[in-house]
């Protein structure tokens, strides 16, 4: 009985000795040992990881400057924080492991000991409904503009308003206003829940403000704030984007050259996730440019690819160096000399093999090397419609061609760069110029720089080799085949059928 | 709900045109000094710390702000408006310098705040005052007198750090503070150059610097105190005084401009 009781003491008590062991081992590489946010890793991140000291945080259930519960926090715990470099440790802690940390990560403030300090969740109510429709995302809409969600996270929610070079955290790191087309990255969840408990509590630390004084002000009401929330859900795609590993090229009659070109609307997009290149000096922690969304078809002798990528300015602007300074102070460099922000062009390089190949070998994805070179195309925001056709051997080996390159239309569109690569299936010089051709999975990757956040040379967003197929016309007999196999099946059943029966008769008679 | 839409949007809209009308209410000059906000619950009878804070050397500039995306704010100006980091005033002196009691004050001996809250306005994409006192428990009203969304985001150690907002002119927050703590930082950050500076003490006795760099801190208890002067460019000074009975005595400060 004592025993039992003594079992149930000790698993209802979070232990923070134990707390301690596990977060020395799995959280101080980041938050560091006294929680200061300040361990070995925290130089290589933006967001830097939460300082546990002065009890702020970002996710909570609570208002504007109070602390959150302990279910928020084990939310962030056993979560992560997504878009972030805080994974989710629910897998990989137990209930228990997971309780005494959080124990010990409240230790490090003595707000969470001062028992004036209580936190009071607020009583969320539930998304009223028909809240993707289009009454509903109009008046989301209009209480959007009216409440300043714009003036940082701009027109069309790409995070390029016009206060998003200026933001700041508490301890003066650059922080992005969060692109809304991408709610799988908001730190707190995307759901329609997550996205209206963010405007009622606001994000402490950051420069989003808390807007539920605003239905005690009776600047709007429950529901209108509802439908904020609804709107900025309904900015993202239903479900976030999938890799898909081939990019299917169908066969038009036209080649569209411009990035609006009706052409675009009917054929399939495919999504590939960018990552900072951290392989080779100088390494990039902190890529703005999260992913690109490509398309590409092609004709009877050309090709064009599209390629898409959200870019919070269009660079070069001088408005974002303080911004580059501040990131330049956040994250740790690996060059000997520390670099002064400059305006840099924004960059997007499309790299494919000098051939196709015929096995499974392809070029080292990370530009090719001095025996085995890729075949790049660089873009660049300076100049837009001239793309420089090149090879590549290495990250810092580039040899542009001096002709045969492809030709390029860009658009720059509240936050995002629309570009259109246009080129001739055939080459004149096969040596070092991919020809195209169709029926063949074509290796591709993708390299992208912000130049308003540092940006330049080694310091890019890359990809790894994925496919371009160039789908070949589907002859006619494609379809015709199955069609006659089916009908002889069923003509040679019914045979078989028709004669059984006979013969079954032919018995019976006799 | 389309009425309600509708008469938000008018509502900002008459503010903006009622703004634009009234220019005269907020100058671009620097703010005329502030009197030390506590009056009420100090007794007159107790010694007085006045003086004066000036600088050497030449003041930075102030950086000019570029309104252009707030047409309601730059209404508001009839010169370009600048940040107020360094406010100087004749003769080098230095306007905005919290001047307060940091140490010498007899413990145990709290003081009430006083019932008036201080007023923090945001106008003219500014915020006024630029650099205040308040007591611990003392109620501050924000305010907002610009048709346009402020956020206001109080960064501090001691105290519990916010952010709320205030999307339209007329609406206000008020707040306290449980802890002294100099200074707490008051920011906005749609407005990057908006900021604020607010000294939160237990007692009464503190000043805020006025144009001419005068202070004056009354009803003083005899006793030796620690005085501490801060400015948000140029750092702290401290100096310590005797008071003996009702009387008055000076500290002045001087600053190096850097």
């Amino acid at each position: 009985m004592i025993h039992a009781l003594l079992l149930l003491t000790l698993v209802a008590t979070q232990d923070t000795t134990a707390g301690k062991q596990i977060y020395t081992k799995w959280c101080a590489g980041c938050h560091g040992d006294n929680g200061a946010g300040d361990g070995p890793a925290a130089k290589h991140m933006i967001p830097p990881p939460r300082d546990f000291t002065g009890a702020v945080y970002q996710i909570r259930s609570t208002p504007s400057s109070q602390l959150p519960t302990d279910a928020d926090l084990l939310r962030s715990i056993d979560e992560g924080l997504f878009g972030t470099a805080m994974p989710g440790w629910k897998s990989r802690l137990s209930d228990r492991q997971r309780r005494d940390v959080l124990a010990y990560i409240k230790t490090f403030s003595t707000f969470f000991a001062d028992t004036t300090q209580r936190p009071q969740p607020i009583k969320f109510g539930n998304a009223p409904g028909g809240g993707s429709g289009a009454e509903a995302l109009k008046v989301g809409r209009q209480f959007y503009d009216s409440i300043g969600c714009r003036k940082c996270h701009g027109d069309l929610g790409r995070g390029d308003g016009p206060s998003a070079p200026t933001l700041k955290d508490d301890a003066q790191h650059p922080i992005f206003a969060a692109n809304l087309h991408e709610n799988w990255r908001f730190n707190g969840g995307g759901t329609v829940e997550d996205i209206y408990r963010r405007l009622r509590t606001g994000l402490d630390g950051t420069p989003m403000p808390s807007f539920g004084d605003l239905i005690e002000n009776k600047f709007l009401t429950d529901e209108q704030l509802w439908r904020v929330a609804q709107y900025v859900r309904s900015l993202s795609p239903k479900d976030a984007p999938v890799v898909r590993d081939v990019v299917h090229a169908p066969l038009t009659k036209s080649l569209p050259h411009a990035p609006d070109d009706s052409t675009w609307t009917a054929v399939a997009v495919y999504w590939f996730p960018l990552v900072g290149q951290i392989i080779h000096k100088a390494r990039w922690f902190s890529p703005a440019v999260t992913g690109v969304w490509v398309k590409a078809v092609h004709t009877a002798d050309s090709i064009a690819l599209r390629v898409v990528w959200d870019d919070r300015s269009q660079s070069p602007d001088t408005s974002w160096l303080a911004h580059v300074g501040r990131v330049f102070a956040t994250l740790q460099s690996d060059d000997s000399t520390p670099e002064q922000p400059a305006p840099w062009p924004d960059q997007l390089i499309v790299q494919f093999p000098v051939s196709i190949p015929t096995g499974m070998e392809r070029p080292y994805f990370l530009m090719g090397s001095s025996g085995a070179p890729v075949y790049q195309w660089r873009w660049s925001s300076i100049a837009r419609t001239a793309p420089v056709a090149g090879l590549a051997r290495g990250i810092d080996r580039f040899e542009p061609l001096s002709s045969g390159g492809p030709a390029a239309q860009a658009v720059y569109d509240h936050g995002q760069w629309r570009v259109v690569f246009t080129r001739a299936l055939a080459s004149t010089d096969t040596a070092s110029q991919l020809p195209f051709r169709t029926g063949r999975a074509i290796p591709v990757a993708f390299f992208a720089s912000d130049g308003s956040n540092g940006e330049h040379g080694t310091r890019m967003a890359i990809s790894t080799w994925y496919f371009l197929a160039l789908d070949e016309p589907v002859p006619a007999r494609v379809f015709i085949s199955p069609v006659l196999a089916m009908m002889l099946t069923l003509g040679l059943g019914m045979l078989v059928v028709w004669r059984a029966q006979q013969k079954t008769s032919y018995r019976r008679q006799q | 709900m389309n009425g309600r839409i509708f008469s938000v949007v008018g509502g900002m809209f008459l503010l903006t045109v009622c703004s634009k009308g009234d220019r005269s209410s907020v100058q671009a000059a620097p703010p005329a000094a502030q009197p030390a906000a506590p009056t009420a619950d100090v007794s007159a009878a107790g010694g007085t710390i006045t003086g004066k804070i000036k600088f050497t050397g030449t003041a930075p500039r102030n950086p000019a702000i570029d309104m252009s995306e707030e047409a309601a704010c730059k209404a508001k100006y009839t010169t370009p408006p600048t940040e107020e980091n360094v406010v100087a005033g004749p003769a080098n002196a230095l306007a905005n310098v919290f001047v307060y009691v940091s140490a010498g004050v007899p413990a145990g001996q709290p003081f009430a705040a006083p019932a008036t809250p201080v007023v923090l306005d945001q106008s003219g994409c500014r915020y006024h005052p630029h650099v205040f006192g308040a007591m611990v428990g003392q109620n501050i009203e924000i305010k907002n007198s610009d048709p346009l969304l402020h956020n206001i985001k109080a960064i501090a150690k001691k105290n519990r750090p916010f952010n709320v907002s205030q999307p339209n002119a007329g609406m206000t927050k008020m707040v306290t503070f449980s802890a002294p703590e100099v200074m707490v930082n008051l920011e906005c950050n749609v407005h990057g150059w908006m900021h604020a500076y607010l000294g939160v003490r237990p007692d009464p006795f503190y000043a805020v610097s006025g144009q001419d760099g005068s202070f004056s801190i009354t009803g003083l208890p005899p006793g030796t105190y620690t005085i501490e002067a801060w400015h948000e460019k140029f750092g702290t000074q401290t100096a310590t005084v005797t008071i003996a009975g009702t009387e008055s005595k000076t500290a002045n400060f001087t600053f190096a401009a850097h």
